[in-house]
């Protein structure tokens, strides 16, 4: 029995102290230099002529906020000390979405900067990262969160879309009492979630993907009023172009495949602009003719792409995630 | 440890017997190592590895099912070769194995779901010889207590395993794979207190029946009770739904709502023991039926407009306290000593089965007429099968 005891403490203290080495260990891990040229300690401010980006390099940089000039891409990153999974800025605000480190059940913070990427405010909601953008008048940030928990499928996921109004410090935390109508008819159901909000120059005029019932509509909606309605199917992930006339979004093409696309408002036509790789995020708009999106890549990290409508895909920034211009 | 070492039957311990405390150790052990992968697994698999939420929904729903199944073949081998203490440590051995998979499969999610589905049969396999375990290691006088102790010790494991998550996390500066080396490093200690310290049973010789399992539902008794199990679970609220109805009912903030699980965990923690006990006292079926009565209450409680969450919480516990241990602590002794695992694997697959098809139908009857009636016609219906199942009863065992 003795023996029996002291080789049953010997491998259980082996196990503990094997599992506390691996922590430590992976505490102190990382590459500790960069795989890219980085530049650290240069101011990063919008100037309207920077691309934004999370920095995925290997290295002690690695999740950073990281800035090149749009004429450069291939220029060495400039980063700071931001973390954000999630990052975008416009017209002078910036929103940048954080996991909170060591959150059970996940928490994220939403960080609101300033043109100097100083912190304004800061909101703390149950949910991981999942989508971020700023109305070109930079006075709404918006975010998606993914909550785990709330489905009635057990460990189902949902999606919680809110926004804050920078000016007035209005904090929504789900846009889901927004007044929606589906066929002209006011549409009510347990089961709806909203992701991916954009907003016009106007800062009133947005569009967001509604799902429900296993249908996703893309949902027109006026700020002010309130309410919105129902105007297409099978659009994730809207993004409108700075000319309000487009919308490029993730179309889906089979269960958790989706490909780019681009919806004409005014005629209602699809086109596909020269690139058909699985894309699984809300594009970004540089001018009204080309997008940025990331990819997965072969190291199952995110490059970034750009494409024109017409004109073909090329690989922008390797190792880098959620693009915006400032 | 020392517990497992005073002696073959009874610790001086509240004279629970020291195989029924070691195997609740290493349920409770295993429970912090399950617990902690359950807790961070969605937050992993999405954000950890970029899938979308709905590949996760469909690797989670995949393996309900085949749990089921195994149970049935763990039951039956560990009684056929009588082995119980061989089959129950391959299943524990299964899923310690399984958390170093999450390392091996990356984000592929065809591994990351072969990796679940092992961890599943693990447990699936282990559950009945466990049981059986318990059940044999116990005086049939004192059997809730035994179940009722284990059951405690398993809930406090299940209570640590997010928070040593979150230590690990916070350790590691949110490194997923220290939560799965330390979760593998735990299940692997459960493993090594199973073998060095429960006692294997060995019952006699089981008779040369070619479908032991089938012949035992020829006993009118067990028969009937795995009946009654399987008619209420059929009208069991699943869990979630429980919690989204309390969240709905008292709009408790989102934050605030992953920790409603705990409530009902804390009650049944604090109950298991006494309600066990009581079982041995007055009667385990009684106080079996008691638990779906405070369920209804419960359910009551949610649709009417009078209460408080935390009551709905504390009688949600307080059906886990009075049901889950005391089911098999009142079937065990119906049973041959050889069939078991076999038997008891029979009434927890039965019960597993139909809570499985209640969990859809309270879906549905959701998506159809919303929250609070569909709620409603399933309280009722518990509520019917309860009294019949309080007239209809199978004989009580008296010892």
């Amino acid at each position: 029995m003795r023996r029996r005891v002291l080789a049953a403490a010997i491998g259980v203290l082996a196990l503990v102290g094997g599992a506390i080495t691996y922590v430590a260990h992976a505490r102190n891990g990382g590459a500790a230099e960069n795989a890219v040229p980085v530049v650290t300690g240069q101011p990063m401010r919008f100037d309207g002529k920077t691309l934004f980006f999370r920095n995925l390099a290997d290295g002690p940089d690695s999740g950073k906020l990281a800035a090149v000039p749009v004429a450069d891409p291939g220029a060495a990153r400039r980063v700071g000390e931001l973390h954000c999974e999630r990052f975008a800025a416009a017209h002078g605000t910036a929103i940048c979405l954080r996991l909170k480190a060591g959150s059970l059940p996940a928490m994220t913070d939403l960080i609101i900067l300033d043109a100097n990427l100083r912190e304004r405010h800061r909101e703390t909601l149950p949910g991981t990262p999942s989508r971020a953008r700023v109305s070109p008048d930079g006075r709404i940030v918006n975010w998606t969160l993914f909550v785990t928990g709330d489905s009635y499928a057990a460990n189902g996921f949902s999606t919680r879309t809110g926004l804050y109004e920078v000016d007035t410090g209005r904090l929504v935390k789900t846009i889901e009492e927004l007044a929606v109508f589906v066929d002209g008819k006011r549409y009510f159901a347990s089961d709806v979630n909203y992701w991916g909000i954009t907003f016009a120059a106007d800062g009133n005029r947005f569009y967001v993907t509604m799902a429900s019932k296993g249908t996703t509509h893309l949902i027109e909606a006026d700020y002010r009023a309130y309410r919105g309605s129902a105007i297409a199917e099978n659009v994730e992930c809207p993004s409108l172009s700075p000319d309000g006339r487009r919308i490029a979004y993730k179309q889906k093409v089979s269960n958790g495949v989706w490909r780019l696309a681009v919806l004409d408002l005014a005629s209602r036509r699809i086109i596909h602009p020269p690139d058909s790789r699985p894309v699984d995020d809300q594009p970004v708009w540089q001018g009204n003719d080309t997008l940025l999106y990331p990819l997965r890549n072969s190291d199952n990290t995110l490059d970034l792409w750009s494409v024109g409508l017409t004109t073909p895909a090329r690989l922008l920034i390797p190792q880098a995630t959620t693009p915006s211009l400032g | 440890m020392y517990l497992a070492s005073v002696g073959p039957l009874r610790t001086p311990l509240r004279r629970v017997p020291g195989n029924v405390v070691a195997l609740g150790i290493v349920s409770l052990v295993t429970d912090v190592s399950a617990e902690m992968v359950t807790a961070i697994l969605p937050l992993y698999l999405v954000f950890g590895l970029g899938l979308n939420p709905l590949q996760f929904g469909l690797l989670d729903g995949l393996y309900a099912g085949a749990t089921a199944v195994l149970r049935l073949v763990g039951g039956h081998v560990a009684d056929r070769w009588r082995r119980l203490k061989t089959v129950a440590g391959v299943g524990y051995a299964l899923s310690a194995i399984s958390k170093l998979g999450f390392l091996a499969a990356g984000s592929t999610v065809p591994a990351i779901g072969a990796v679940l589905a092992i961890d599943r049969a693990g447990k699936g396999i282990r559950t009945a010889p466990r049981d059986a375990l318990i059940s044999l290691s116990s005086d049939p006088a004192t059997m809730g207590r035994s179940f009722g102790v284990h059951r405690a010790l398993d809930t406090i494991g299940a209570f640590l395993g997010p928070l040593v998550a979150t230590l690990v996390l916070w350790a590691s500066l949110n490194d997923y794979n220290s939560v799965f080396v330390t979760s593998f490093a735990l299940a692997t200690c459960g493993v090594i207190l199973l073998t060095a310290f429960v006692r294997d049973q060995s019952p006699p010789a089981p008779t040369s029946r070619s479908l032991p399992m089938l012949s035992l539902l020829r006993d009118p008794n067990f028969r009937r009770c795995c009946l009654w199990a399987a008619a209420l679970g059929l009208f069991t609220i699943t869990d979630s739904f429980v919690y989204l109805a309390v969240q709905r009912r008292w709009d408790i903030s989102t934050s605030l709502f992953p920790l409603l699980p705990l409530g009902t965990a804390g009650t049944f923690l604090l109950l298991a023991i006494p309600l066990g006990r009581l079982g041995d006292r007055v009667g385990r079926w009684k106080v079996f039926l008691g638990g779906h009565l405070a369920l209804i209450v419960a359910l009551l409680i949610v649709c009417g407009p009078v209460g408080a969450w935390w009551l709905v919480l504390a009688l949600h516990g307080v059906f886990y306290a009075a049901t889950d241990g005391v089911l098999p602590a009142a079937v065990g002794p119906l049973l041959p000593e050889n069939l078991r695992a076999s038997g008891l694997a029979v009434l927890q697959t039965g019960q597993a089965l139909a809570r499985m098809a209640a969990a859809v139908t309270v879906g549905l009857l959701w998506t159809l007429w919303d929250l609070r009636p569909a709620l409603l016609v399933f309280t009722l219906a518990l509520l019917a099968v309860t009294i019949a199942a309080a007239i209809f009863k199978p004989l009580e065992v008296r010892v």
